[in-house]
């Protein structure tokens, strides 16, 4: 493998972090909308979106990619591959991290929400205040777990054919002959992206342990 | 949107369907069992008294545990015949899964064994039953009632992964869907009906697994 191989692999490795923070920027102001609908106490609200969480923690993502890609194409809109592949991470994200605040939301003590509510705050305030800084503290960790499994999925864009860091290794490794050396390196790489995240994610929760206890 | 649905060619491959929800079963299940194996056998290393196997555990737990399952399935694909194991791809698919499965297994293996109190060994020991008792009637049963819960998620999430095998043509659901897509260019139609296969399946495995906590693994009294 020589430079310029693996300079493709980097440019590989670019468009890995551009698709993971889209999916993870996206999914996150969808997924707080989902969290707070799941959380609202409107019953159709509350029913709709643990359909919309239960749809997309019990099925795979490859599939989930494979019927947005050919679902945007169906519906008329001429997208590219990496905008549609986008998409797909936005609703994959947004349904596991809206699924993790609602966790969060619902840890916050109740006597909050009352105390809250006893100093007539608004449901905004209420929420922007008082609930979401404790919620989003609780949530940390499972984020960043989420955030790590979100990057390694972005791998899957591969089988439909967007290139990213996974597939930069296929088509480099199909030229040179060499797939071990080429998916060790890929493989090196991602683990240099995740797993600072994971420590970081990992200390974050002891912490947290720590000061519930 | 004048796009006219076709159904047809997903209900005349329904029974290759079905077959490949079988052997998405059977790929979960084999490689559920060997993640089973290296995770009993990794958290056995892992708190052994020489630090080399011990580190050598937590490398490959973190080295799993941050890699996709993609770079790992195509890395043991392409490594196995170099070591001269010739096998087919879905063996591989097997030997994969159970690779990816064992790192998160032996992490919560790991935290039941942790969350039996060490008095409670020592207490079994005081009794007069040897390692093998202690670690078989004082460890490993109440730790196994305190990690089903998310033994058995992580089964599912295990079961929803091997749709990647089909990047090496694996024989599981996804692969079947592929080829069926291949003949009859109906895209959406099998993909949207596949996806309501895994769901299915995730849904009826949840279902079981909650049944036999409820039977097995949840205490008489709380």
């Amino acid at each position: 493998m020589n430079g310029s191989e693996f300079l493709f692999l980097l440019t590989g490795l670019k468009w890995t972090v551009f698709l993971s923070a889209i999916g993870f920027v996206c999914g996150s102001v969808s997924g707080l909308g989902i969290a707070l609908a799941r959380t609202s106490g409107i019953r159709p609200l509350e029913q709709a979106t643990a359909g919309y969480i239960a749809l997309f923690q019990g099925t795979p993502l490859l599939m989930q990619l494979f019927v947005v890609y050919y679902g945007l194409a169906l519906v008329g809109l001429k997208l590219d591959a990496w905008l549609s592949v986008a998409i797909g991470f936005t609703l994959h994200a947004s349904a596991f991290l809206g699924e993790i605040w609602r966790g969060s939301i619902e840890a916050v003590p109740k006597g909050q929400t009352e105390a809250a509510k006893a100093l007539s705050l608004g449901y905004v305030s209420r929420m922007r205040d008082v609930i979401l800084p404790q919620a989003i503290k609780i949530s940390l960790p499972a984020t960043i777990g989420f955030l790590v499994q979100l990057i390694k999925g972005t791998s899957l864009a591969a089988i439909v054919g967007f290139t990213e860091l996974a597939r930069a290794g296929t088509i480099i490794s199909n030229q040179t002959f060499k797939p071990l050396l080429v998916f060790g390196v890929v493989g090196a790489l991602y683990f240099l992206i995740c797993w600072p995240l994971s420590l970081y994610g990992g200390r974050l929760e002891r912490r947290l342990a720590a000061a519930s206890r | 949107m004048n796009y006219k649905f076709d159904f047809g060619p997903v209900i005349d491959g329904l029974p290759d369907l079905l077959w490949g929800c079988l052997g998405t079963l059977g790929l979960a299940l084999a490689g559920m069992v060997l993640a089973l194996v290296i995770g009993i056998g990794g958290v056995v290393l892992r708190d052994s008294p020489y630090r080399a196997l011990r580190w050598l555990v937590i490398a490959f737990v973190e080295l799993i545990r941050n890699t996709p399952f993609l770079v790992q399935i195509y890395f043991i694909f392409f490594a196995l015949p170099l070591a001269g194991i010739r096998l087919d791809p879905t063996p591989t698919a097997i030997i994969a899964l159970g690779v990816n499965g064992g790192a998160y297994a032996i992490e919560i293996i790991r935290g039941g064994v942790q969350s039996i109190g060490k008095g409670q060994i020592e207490a079994g020991l005081a009794l007069g039953l040897h390692k093998g008792q202690v670690f078989r009637l004082v460890v490993l049963k109440p730790a196994l009632r305190a990690i089903f819960p998310s033994l058995t998620s992580q089964f599912i999430l295990l079961t929803l992964t091997t749709s990647i095998a089909s990047a090496i043509s694996a024989y599981e659901l996804t692969s079947v869907a592929q080829n069926i897509e291949n003949n009859t260019f109906r895209s959406f139609e099998v993909y949207g009906v596949v996806t309501l296969l895994y769901l299915a399946m995730s849904w009826l495995m949840m279902r079981m697994f909650a049944q036999i906590t409820a039977r097995h693994f949840s205490y008489p009294v709380k």
